[in-house]
């Protein structure tokens, strides 16, 4: 045989659009000018369009090519086991590649951005549909022979360039390959484009690469707002006095509820919050809470408080006028200081949103006269375009927002507060045979979210779950049961698995036992 | 303008005899047509040689220095059908298509000219779409060259051989009379290597010579008799001479290894995957001394028996290396070896699977198969097996599969939705979809579309539902599929036979999914092509009545009132709704850079983009449903309290306003705002900026007292 020289293998897992072309020039041109022969495919085509897509890359040394006298012959896609240089420009391509075996001890260096770019069927689900992605990052410590992770896009944004510019950082950084930094540098500038920025980007990914830390930014803490400088309100400090006299397993989801709820409406509304928590916890505790850590109370602490909160047109009114909130926009468009933002709010107040927000018997009647329901439906045909930046649309939904003291007096109001009562009572009742029926009927709270049809939706499914159970007896299998139809009434935006589901159940009383 | 330039690499289509070039698999073609002395290209785009056809467009002037003409076919039948002008005089001609699509559709084409048979070289570039990435059905173009008698060359893939390939395969066919198809494998048409020039020739017959003495030849017309003649030219003289040629100039292979008794037949452009098999197995070597001797199938069809016989006589065992079913191949491999009494054992899909791409790992798991029967001393103990950890196989549900969709600002997003609007009020209904992005409408979020029967095809895919009183079905068709056949097959077709059809034509200015190219009724300008033609106009000049064009796509709900309109009219005859917005790929890349210069040189601009306000959504994400835009994503809840992710809007938004207009359309949440920032602001922006902003801040500071008053102490 005439060597026993091997090629170095590189693959590249990136989604259309995120510039796995551009990375795989760099790569060429810096090989083909440091005395490297390069051989580089892709499969371009519809997975262009946001699919998964891999870049494949094979460099060989031009003297070894010299001696020999013959052209290598180089492969045209990665093979399992047999790749030195795998770069994933998204977390979960890292994890395609693991999985695809293109990662191996022996030889493998792996550079991933640990960034999350959700796939279709991730972003969709009406629950939580997000994969775990702590499972790629211990899976990429035990099959690569070197594992270098951070955000790299987060990295490129700061600097304003791609993720390839710091995917190529990351590289040089690695010394997999047989280049000298300023080599990866010179590459950069040739490509001609964006290239101080790149070379920005590039730069702090070399000299970051130390850092393992990374990980998926999770959530920030909840914000809290700063104390009084003269110190809590007498009405305010009652409610941490309450909670504190509450089981230290609630702390959190209570304090947060009182916290929701003062910011809703006022620390009455949070008084009677905890009001209705404490008779909960007196259920609770009579029928062994304290053996399961409260969980019933604890799960109605969380979706009591959520809700209480309901979205009505007054919440929404002042969330939109919040100072946060205009702080938040301008981060979140990344606007610099020396550019204006204006922002319009796109809003579609129905005939039921109108209604609502009245006294009852006002709202009732308009609910239920044909005529005004003509008028009104007329004038809400179309969505609203609400210019919450400019004096006139601000002061509208400033002024909306101020009904928040007539909230307590509105339909809506009178009807979620018999809603969340049922609810309550419901709770209550099952307690004493089934504990766990009952959390899991604290939990289909959740199903109720969204606004105006999405919100019906919700509470159709959630109403037809509970009229379910009230013909149900408690016992083995009724709580699985209804964590089956929270499912199913989350499985679609039509309610059709939900509809199968009861059917199905109804059918066959038998299946009950049996599950 | 395509989606990739090429301005630049064409530059390297000037270099002569002995530079060495560098570059990409397409352009290393472009470079051996013109080596070759070509006098007439064309084709029709679609992946893998899209680009080809890119290339072939941006290298216009340099062709026309040389003589060549170039088109943009309209179909790919309309290019095989230019392959017409082989048939009488001495020129050179290639074209190129995606197969085994586009084969079907110049089948017609395809099979006169095999029949009549060619004077100049006419060779056929397919770019074979099989195997991972594939948008297609798999099938094998193979099929097609038996049945018609056309050579089929399958190069070992790199530059080099294939640069071979494209002028040997003009010999092959002028030898032969026949035309000749060259297959390349996706990866191989966008391989970047190497090889060494030679210098362009120009046509020594040109068209225009041809145009001034038209010669005929009755013979070469299939019409009976010479249509029964043919047959017999094809069995009797075209196919033994095409033998008697690749034998002499050794078109096929054969590399002889030590391990003389077994060996390997392979189709070259499964070489090098081949031999990389073979060096993981520790039998060959990086520059391709493999001990097990190989013989390499750069023409697929027609085989050489002789060259097979004298591969296989000392040996006992051979594994046939054939992509694809069904496996003729090897079929042909065992009928040569019995016919010649030969004793070697075939293996061939018994050791590798009868169907899918033979990519590195397959074809190691085969060969390990193969020579474990064959000759297993060569096996390394414990190269037998190979296991991947269980820890990686559970990665596997964690993750998520990613279809295509639509791109950032689509404007075919909104036609879909529409279509989900509409069918919440009217019940569902049956989509038929072409192909096209479009199509990416059958998978999520949209899941529209029950039945894709080709290119153009959507509106003739609905005709058998001409039932009068029954719901109506929505048939969808591209802009590119229109010029493509649909005005004919579809629109015409509806017309004729009197069909209250409804069809979308969604017109994005281009042949989008295959790259941008420019088509008849793109807006834009294009040198040398004519654009501008109305789709409308078409429509209606075969006579249509009932036509709706739609100028802004995100205008979600015209979009869905034209389309309930469509479906409930009493008029009588076909619908269409052309819905008009331009690619938004194509516009980001147009005015992107012209944005950043107005910016750069101080001049106001007001840019759009789109926000979610996470205080309001309660991540039920049915805005996500009726859109699937990858900048509308997801993010963990910040609200300690609620479960589920909440919807954001991340940077790479362009501001189509698709989200926004569902969401009024929809009626689903007030979550989503607009903003425009504006870049270099005037004076007038600044005053009133500032003004508002003194305004709201003092209200704020009022509303937002009882929270100072209120506030909890942390922790």
């Amino acid at each position: 045989m005439a060597t026993t020289t091997r090629p170095i293998t590189i693959a590249i897992l990136a989604m259309g659009g995120q510039g796995g072309g551009v990375l795989s020039d760099w790569i060429i041109d810096l090989a083909e000018r440091n005395g490297y022969l390069a051989q580089a495919t892709s499969v371009p085509g519809v997975a262009q369009r946001t699919g998964a897509t891999i870049y494949y890359i094979e460099l060989f040394p031009e003297q070894v090519v010299r001696q020999v006298g013959r052209e290598p012959v180089l492969a045209l896609m990665p093979v399992p086991g047999d790749v030195d240089v795998v770069i994933a420009a998204e977390l979960m391509e890292a994890g395609r590649a693991i999985n695809r075996g293109f990662v191996t001890p022996d030889r493998t260096t792996l550079i991933a951005s640990t960034h999350r770019d959700y796939a279709i069927g991730e972003k969709m689900a009406l629950g939580d549909g997000l994969r775990d992605h702590s499972k790629v990052i211990e899976a990429g410590r035990q099959a690569a022979k070197q594992f270098i992770y951070f955000d790299m896009a987060a990295m490129a944004e700061q600097h304003h360039s791609v993720i390839s510019s710091v995917l190529l950082g990351a590289l040089a950084s690695t010394k997999a390959l047989p280049f000298p930094r300023a080599a990866y540098e010179e590459a950069i500038r040739r490509g001609g484009i964006g290239v101080e920025a790149s070379l920005a980007a590039f730069a702090t990914a070399c000299s970051h690469t130390d850092d393992r830390a990374g990980g998926p930014a999770n959530n920030e803490p909840p914000p809290t707002e700063p104390a009084a400088a003269g110190g809590l309100h007498p009405e305010v400090r009652a409610l941490q006095g309450r909670l504190h006299e509450l089981p230290s397993q609630l702390t959190f989801y209570a304090t947060e509820g009182v916290r929701r709820l003062i910011d809703y409406q006022d620390p009455a509304y949070a008084d009677h919050y905890l009001d209705r928590l404490q008779t909960v916890l007196e259920c609770d505790r009579n029928h062994g809470g304290a053996e399961r850590d409260y969980e019933l109370t604890n799960e109605t602490a969380r979706y009591l408080a959520l809700w209480m909160s309901y979205e009505d047109t007054i919440r929404v009114a002042d969330l939109k006028t919040r100072s946060s909130r205009f702080r938040r926009f301008q981060e979140e468009v990344q606007a610099r200081p020396d550019q204006l933002v204006q922002v319009t709010e796109f809003m579609h107040p129905r005939v039921e949103e109108i209604g609502e927000t009245l006294p009852p018997r006002v709202g009732r009647w308009i609910l239920s006269s044909s005529r005004a329901r003509k008028l009104l439906g007329y004038a809400t045909r179309r969505g609203r375009f609400v210019r919450t930046d400019s004096i006139s649309g601000f002061t509208l939904l400033f002024l909306l927002a101020r009904l928040r003291r007539w909230r307590r007096r509105t339909l809506r109001f009178e009807l979620e507060d018999g809603r969340i009562e049922a609810w309550l009572r419901q709770v209550r009742a099952v307690i004493a045979e089934d504990y766990a029926l009952a959390v899991e009927l604290v939990r289909c709270q959740r199903i109720i979210k969204g606004y105006g049809e999405t919100h019906a939706r919700g509470l159709r499914s959630f109403e037809s779950i509970m009229n379910f159970v009230d013909g149900l007896q408690p016992g083995t299998g009724a709580a699985d049961l209804v964590r089956r139809l929270h499912e199913a009434a989350l499985a679609d935006d039509e309610g059709k698995a939900l509809r199968a589901l009861l059917t199905e159940l109804k059918q066959k009383p038998l299946s009950i036992e049996s599950a | 303008m395509a989606e990739r330039s090429f301005v630049k690499e064409v530059q390297k289509l000037r270099q002569g005899e002995g530079e060495v070039f560098h570059g990409e698999g397409i352009l290393a073609v472009t470079k051996a047509l013109l080596q070759s002395g070509v006098a007439y290209i064309s084709g029709y785009q679609g992946a893998p040689i899209s680009h080809l056809m890119d290339v072939l467009h941006d290298a216009n002037d340099i062709l026309e220095e040389l003589g060549v003409r170039f088109e943009n076919s309209a179909s790919e039948a309309t290019a095989a059908a230019s392959l017409a002008a082989s048939v009488n005089y001495p020129l050179r001609g290639a074209v190129t298509w995606k197969s085994v699509v586009g084969t079907n559709v110049a089948s017609d084409a395809l099979a006169n000219l095999a029949s009549g048979g060619v004077t100049g070289g006419a060779l056929i570039i397919i770019g074979e779409d099989y195997g991972e990435g594939s948008s297609i059905m798999q099938e094998r173009t193979h099929a097609f060259v038996m049945k018609s008698q056309i050579w089929l060359l399958d190069p070992r893939p790199n530059l080099t051989s294939i640069v071979t390939a494209v002028e040997k395969g003009f010999e092959l066919s002028e030898a032969s009379r026949t035309p000749v198809m060259l297959e390349l494998r996706i990866r191989a048409c966008h391989v970047h290597g190497r090889f060494v020039a030679k210098d362009n020739q120009r046509s020594r017959f040109t068209l225009q010579q041809a145009m001034e003495e038209p010669q005929r030849d009755t013979s070469r017309i299939v019409l009976p008799p010479a249509a029964f003649q043919h047959e017999q030219e094809k069995v009797g003289e075209r196919w033994p001479t095409a033998v008697r040629f690749i034998q002499e100039h050794k078109l096929n292979e054969s590399f002889d290894g030590s391990e003389r008794d077994i060996g390997l037949i392979l189709q070259g452009g499964l070489y090098n995957t081949v031999l990389r098999s073979l060096e993981r197995l520790g039998l060959a070597d990086t520059f391709g001394d493999s001990r097990i001797p190989l013989y390499v199938l750069n023409v697929t069809y027609p085989l050489c028996d002789d060259e097979i016989k004298a591969f296989c006589a000392d040996k006992k065992a051979v594994l046939m290396i054939e992509e694809g079913q069904p496996d003729f191949l090897e079929q042909a491999l065992n009928s040569i070896l019995r016919k010649a009494d030969l004793q070697a054992r075939v293996s061939g899909k018994d050791c590798l699977p009868m169907a899918g791409e033979y990519t590195g790992e397959v074809l190691l798991a085969g060969l390990r198969k193969f020579l474990q029967g064959a000759a297993p001393h060569l096996l390394a103990p414990g190269a037998a097996v190979e296991t991947k950890p269980p820890v990686f196989q559970q990665l596997q549900q964690e993750v998520p599969p990613r279809p295509p969709g639509f791109c950032t600002g689509c404007p075919e997003r909104p036609i879909f939705t529409a279509i989900k609007l509409v069918e919440r009020e009217l019940g569902p209904v049956h989509v038929a979809g072409d192909i096209g992005c479009h199509i990416f409408s059958s998978l999520p979020p949209f899941n529209i579309g029950n039945t894709t029967m080709g290119y153009g095809l959507g509106a003739a895919g609905a005709t058998a539902f001409n039932v009068p009183g029954a719901r109506r079905p929505i048939s969808i068709m591209g802009d590119g599929g229109f010029w493509h056949n649909g005005l004919t097959s579809g629109i015409a077709n509806a017309v004729f036979n009197k069909y209250d059809s409804v069809t979308v034509i969604i017109d994005n200015g281009y042949a989008a999914a295959t790259g941008g190219q420019n088509i008849l009724s793109s807006r834009a300008s294009n040198p040398i092509r004519a654009t501008g033609k109305s789709i409308e106009q078409a429509v209606r000049g075969v006579g249509v009545k009932w036509v709706r064009t739609l100028t802004r796509t995100y205008d979600l709900a015209r979009m869905r009132d034209t389309l309930k309109q469509a479906l409930t009219s009493s008029e009588k005859g076909p619908k269409v709704i052309v819905a008009s917005s331009e690619c938004m790929l194509n516009r980001q890349r147009r005015e992107k850079p012209l944005v950043r210069q107005r910016i750069n040189s101080g001049q106001r601009v007001v840019q759009e983009r789109f926000g979610v306000d996470s205080d309001t959504c309660t991540g039920d994400r049915a805005c996500i449903r009726l859109s699937g835009c990858p900048s509308l994503s997801v993010k963990p809840n910040p609200d300690p309290l609620r479960p589920d992710p909440v919807t954001y809007v991340k940077n790479s938004c362009v501001g189509c306003g698709h989200c926004g207009e569902v969401a009024h359309a929809a009626v689903l949440c007030p979550s989503f705002y607009k903003a425009q920032v504006i870049s270099n602001p005037n004076v007038w922006d600044r005053l009133l900026s500032s003004a508002r902003h003194r305004f709201i801040t003092a209200l704020q500071r009022i509303g937002e007292r009882r929270l100072t008053k209120y506030a909890m102490s942390s922790g």
